[in-house]
Parts: structure tokens; C-alpha cells; sequence
């Protein structure tokens, strides 16, 4: 049983490390793009994962954290000309305050399930109005960084190097998630979304731990934010706190298997790559790559409830696994 | 400063009425399935999108649509129900809500590639009819849906406690495995609930597009209102749905008239996050209960 899981871990993690590498021998530049676009929407859905999946609380918000942070650091080099290294450092900070301040909010009174979903959701739908009205954040334009290739600006010369920045992100990110499935803190998480009740009787403080991991997920999603300012030099309202980002927030975790360490990313990489099949062959009419998705993660919770890595999963527990509330 | 302030708390419970109708949709939904329905709002945009164009392609005036809608959305929100929702969902809660997020998602974007991102509007002779009660004068459309709103209202009350189906649903609220074993048939009672939730949705498009326009967004902004509503009133209470649409009517108008148009949504969001923060379980319940 936890042998077939181990094989599991090893194909899939041979499969992505083969597809990292590939920028760097075979793809175009175009294609690095694409590449790099799957590694930030791969960090985004890492972030998600250690709330979502390993502490099951149900986020349909995530890209407020996405968006303070990328909002923060070109606000930072814009309004301050802070250098671009310090002030990514500070928007993870940002990132990280913002989710534990939703958190510890949202926590505070009990919200879970559904209430949570819609707070987050909530949250983020006022700071995109709120990003979208004020001259300090660019309002309805957006805003964006002056072109300056060099390392010292946190820019790239290359698309390879810039492909080889944000892959040492995911990997960083990656090492985080293995730290916290292993780590205590990982285990009370783990205990708290399958019963948080009986976590409570055993003991654990469970607001803090959520809390916590809201405030880990917020630094990690802010990576996100700052590696996607830094790659398209471009943020507005609707990039950064749009539903669109949520939505991509929580769909690689979950087609890929929320609550294991290479889900989220397994499940980044097959759904972009699926859908850039898709637009290939049908054409790029906007809206239809989210139509793509959509469909995608409803066949995914119909056929495969535990994400692509179930399939790894002895069967009869991937159906005993009890109704969450 | 007397005459801005009736007008504007009138207008707002015009349209506070038919944000009422939109939660009584997605409360009864709630109250009784215990998910929240995310394709809530892309439902009613489906729906505004259907009579707009049965009014622009058979010349069907909204009004006379409206038994047309009802029963047709009723059987689409049946049909989602057992068709989709159950079966892609294994009937796991957090599988729900994202079978609803997934559904809502395709809906709003197919809509967008079929309709396009124009705003449409009907042409219709009475639109700008105005009535006058006190100082305001209020238009006629708006009237007429503020009073079928409540009748609406009305008749859902009488379905739920008065008929057969409507006290099986609400056995199955109560103690969904006692009436399994009373013989009421869940599945079926399911969906008829998801369907009526939905003929809320057709009622309100009927009464809204005359004078309101549709465009593949158009749910997202109603729907958020809705969850307010729905939080508002307390999750599942028929009554909150109705008081706290009204509610909400009126503190957006009021927001919008004192802040300006875009803050004024940031009044609906901040009575959202702060209701969702003290009093999860609405207005009117006893605090704590959940």
C-alpha cells in the first residue's frame, strides 16, 4: 500500500524533473515562456495546497495574497525606488501578513467550510475594487515597471535565465512543503482537516496552526505575485485579484492531488500543457482555455475525487475516506 | 436633504426586492442541500440572456415570459442537480462547491464566447413610465418588480409549508436520514429544491431585464449581493433572505449616493466580511448557533 504511493512519488517526480530540464535543451523561447507561466501558477498552487490541501480549509480567494504581493513590491520600486531585490523580500512579508490577517480573522470567529470560502472570495473581490480606484494603484490601468534587464533590477537578460529563477522558487517552495508534510506542524494540519474537533481534544491550538499556515501560504503565494511582476513587469486589478487567479489558485492542487507535495504542480503542468493543446487545435477565443478548465476539473472530481496522484492510491482507501464538513 | 435620501431608500429597496428573490434562490439551496451554490449568479445570467432573447427573437414581452422561465429554469436546475452536481461531486461537500465553482466558470465563459462581452438591453415602451409616491418618482418596471418580487416571495413561502414537497423538503433539512426512512425520496427532493432555487433566478430575470441590462459578468456582481443577503439574514432563513435583500437594496443605494458608484459596492462587501465575522449565523438567530 505504501509501496504503490512510493512509486507514485518517484515516477511523477522522474516526469517533472525531466519537464524542467527541457527549457534548457529543446524548448523555444515562446516555449520557455509558457514554461515559466506554469512554474509561477505551480508556486500559486503550492501556496494553496498547504491551506487547502494539507489543512483542508477551502480558499476561493487566494489571489489576494497574490496580488498584495506583486501589488506591493511595484509599488515599492515605483513610489519609493526601493531596489527590486528588497522589495520582493518586503511584498513576501506583505503576502505573508495579509494571509495571516485574514486567517487569524476569519479563524477567530470559527469560519470554516463554505464561510471561509466566501470570506476569502469576499476579500479578495475588495481589494481588487479597492486596487482599482486609487491613483496609488495605478486604479483602472494597473501598473507597471520601467524595462531595466539587469540582475541588480530583479529583470532578466534571458528567458532561460528568468525560467531558471522562478524553477529555484517552485524548488524552494517545493522543499517547504516537504519540510511541513513531515514537520509536526504538517501532522496537526493534517490532523485538523480530518476532524477539528478531536484535534482540538488531543491538544493542539488549532487557530494557531491555522493561522500559521495561512501566514506560510500567504509568503508562498506572494512569491508568486513577485515572480509574475518581475517576468511580465505589468500587474492590474483584475491579474492580481481577479477570480480568474483564485480559480488557478486551487485548480493544480486539486487535479493533481490536494494534500500531496507534487500534486499541485503535477496538476499545474498537465492542465496548462493540456490546455495549450486545446488552443492549438481550436483555437484561442478568449474565455475558452477557463471553459477548458472548468470541464477539466469536473471530470477530475468525477472520475479521480483524490487528483491525478490518487491514481497511485490503493483504491478502497481513496473511498473510505470520510465525508468532510 | 430629506428629498435625496427617500428617493434613494426607495429605489433601493426596488432592487432590494429583487436581490431578495436572487438569495431566496440560493438560501433555500443552502437550507436544505447545506451547499452553497456557486453557479448561482451565472444561472441568473443565463437566465437574463433567455429573456432577452425571447423578447428580441419571438417578440415575447418579459412578463408574459415569466410562467415560461420559471418552469423552464425549474427543470434546468432540476436536471443540473441530479444530472451534475450529485454525481460529479460524490456528494462530498467541498466537492460540491467546486463541482458549483467549475459549472459557474463554464457557464460565464461560454456565455462570453457565444454572446460576447456587449451589453444588451430591451426596448420596451413602458420602461420609463414613471410612478410618483411622495417625492420620489419611481419607474414604473421597478414597481411592478418590486410588488411581483414580494408575491413571489409569498408563493415560495406557501409551496414550502403548505405542500407536500415543500414540508418534504424541509424534513430533509431537518434530519435528512429520519425522513429517508419516512420514505421521502431524497434524490428527488434534492433536486426539486435546486430547481425551485433556480425558478427564483427566471422570476428575477423576468422582473429585472426591463430595466437592467445582461452581459456574461452580469451574475458575478448579483451573486456576491445574494451571498451577502444569504449571510445577512442567517444561511437558510426564509425570512432573513427577504429582510436582508431589502436590507442590502437600501444600504447600497444609500453608499452609492453618499460614496459614489464603485465604493458604493465596497458597503456591500464590508457589510459581507463583517457580518461573516460577528455573526456568521445571521442577524436574527441566537448568537453562536450555526
Amino acid at each position: 500500500m505504501i509501496k504503490r504511493e512510493h512509486t507514485g512519488n518517484v515516477i511523477v517526480a522522474v516526469l517533472l524533473g525531466v519537464c524542467a530540464l527541457l527549457p534548457y535543451f529543446v524548448l523555444s523561447a515562446a516555449w520557455t515562456g509558457f514554461a515559466i507561466n506554469i512554474l509561477i501558477f505551480s508556486l500559486l498552487a503550492l501556496a494553496w495546497n498547504i491551506t487547502g490541501g494539507f489543512g483542508g480549509m477551502m480558499s476561493f480567494g487566494h489571489a489576494v495574497l497574490f496580488g498584495s504581493s506583486a501589488y506591493a513590491t511595484a509599488m515599492l520600486q515605483l513610489h519609493l525606488g526601493l531596489n527590486a531585490w528588497l522589495a520582493g523580500a518586503v511584498a513576501l512579508a506583505v503576502g505573508a501578513l495579509v494571509g495571516g490577517f485574514i486567517g487569524a480573522l476569519s479563524f477567530r470567529y470559527g469560519l470554516r467550510g463554505s464561510y471561509f470560502a466566501l470570506v476569502t472570495l469576499a476579500f479578495a473581490e475588495v481589494f481588487r475594487v479597492l486596487a482599482s480606484s486609487f491613483t496609488v494603484t495605478g486604479g483602472g490601468q494597473g501598473l507597471s515597471l520601467p524595462l531595466g534587464r539587469e540582475l541588480a533590477n530583479l529583470q532578466f537578460a534571458s528567458r532561460l535565465d528568468n525560467y531558471t529563477f522562478v524553477l529555484i522558487l517552485v524548488l524552494i517552495a517545493l522543499a517547504i512543503t516537504i519540510a511541513v508534510r513531515r514537520s509536526r506542524f504538517g501532522a496537526y494540519l493534517i490532523a485538523i482537516r480530518e476532524n477539528e474537533e478531536a484535534a482540538k481534544a488531543l491538544g493542539i491550538n488549532t487557530f494557531r496552526v491555522k493561522v500559521l499556515a495561512m501566514t506560510l501560504s500567504g509568503a508562498m503565494a506572494g512569491t508568486a505575485g513577485v515572480a509574475y511582476l518581475q517576468t511580465f513587469l505589468f500587474v492590474d486589478s483584475q491579474i492580481g485579484f481577479g477570480t480568474v487567479m483564485s480559480f488557478e489558485a486551487l485548480l493544480g492542487p486539486i487535479i493533481g492531488g490536494a494534500g500531496t507535495v507534487l500534486g499541485p504542480i503535477l496538476g499545474s503542468l498537465v492542465l496548462h500543457t493540456l490546455g495549450e493543446v486545446a488552443r492549438e487545435s481550436i483555437g484561442g477565443a478568449p474565455g475558452l482555455n477557463l471553459v477548458f478548465y472548468g470541464v477539466v476539473l469536473l471530470i477530475i472530481l468525477r472520475f479521480l475525487p483524490d487528483g491525478l496522484m490518487g491514481i497511485f492510491k490503493p483504491r478502497s482507501r481513496a473511498q473510505a475516506k470520510p465525508e468532510g464538513k | 436633504m430629506l428629498g435625496l435620501i427617500v428617493p434613494a431608500v426607495l429605489n433601493g429597496l426596488m432592487s432590494g426586492a429583487i436581490y431578495a428573490l436572487v438569495a431566496l434562490g440560493l438560501t433555500l439551496i443552502y437550507g436544505v442541500l447545506h451547499i452553497i451554490n456557486f453557479a448561482h449568479g451565472s444561472l441568473l445570467m443565463l437566465a437574463l440572456y433567455a429573456v432577452y432573447f425571447l423578447h428580441v427573437l419571438f417578440g415575447l414581452d418579459p412578463y408574459v415570459a415569466l410562467p415560461f422561465m420559471v418552469a423552464g429554469f425549474f427543470a434546468l436546475g432540476y436536471a443540473l442537480q441530479r444530472g451534475v452536481i450529485s454525481t460529479f461531486s460524490h456528494g462530498k461537500d467541498s466537492n460540491i462547491l467546486l463541482v458549483t465553482l467549475a459549472l459557474s466558470i463554464i457557464i460565464d465563459n461560454l456565455a462570453l464566447y457565444f454572446f460576447t462581452s456587449n451589453t444588451r438591453t430591451v426596448d420596451l415602451a413602458y420602461a420609463f413610465e414613471m410612478v410618483e409616491i411622495g417625492p420620489a418618482f419611481i419607474p414604473l418596471p421597478r414597481l411592478i418588480a418590486f410588488i411581483a418580487a414580494l408575491i413571489f416571495a409569498g408563493l415560495l413561502w406557501f409551496v414550502m409549508t403548505r405542500t407536500r414537497t415543500g414540508k418534504a423538503i424541509r424534513a430533509i433539512a431537518v434530519e435528512k436520514r429520519g425522513a429517508e426512512l419516512m420514505g421521502i425520496n431524497v434524490k428527488h427532493a434534492y433536486a426539486m429544491c435546486f430547481g425551485i432555487g433556480t425558478a427564483c433566478l427566471a422570476a428575477a430575470a423576468c422582473l429585472l431585464l426591463p430595466t437592467f441590462y445582461v452581459t456574461p459578468q452580469v451574475g458575478y456582481a448579483f451573486v456576491l449581493v445574494a451571498f451577502t443577503t444569504v449571510v445577512l439574514g442567517g444561511m437558510g432563513s426564509f425570512v432573513g433572505a427577504l429582510v436582508g435583500g431589502l436590507l442590502l437594496g437600501v444600504v447600497e443605494a444609500l453608499c452609492g449616493l453618499f460614496l459614489g458608484e464603485t465604493l458604493g459596492q465596497i458597503g456591500i462587501f464590508a457589510v459581507f466580511i463583517l457580518t461573516l465575522l460577528f455573526r456568521p449565523a445571521g442577524l436574527f438567530s441566537p448568537r453562536g448557533a450555526r
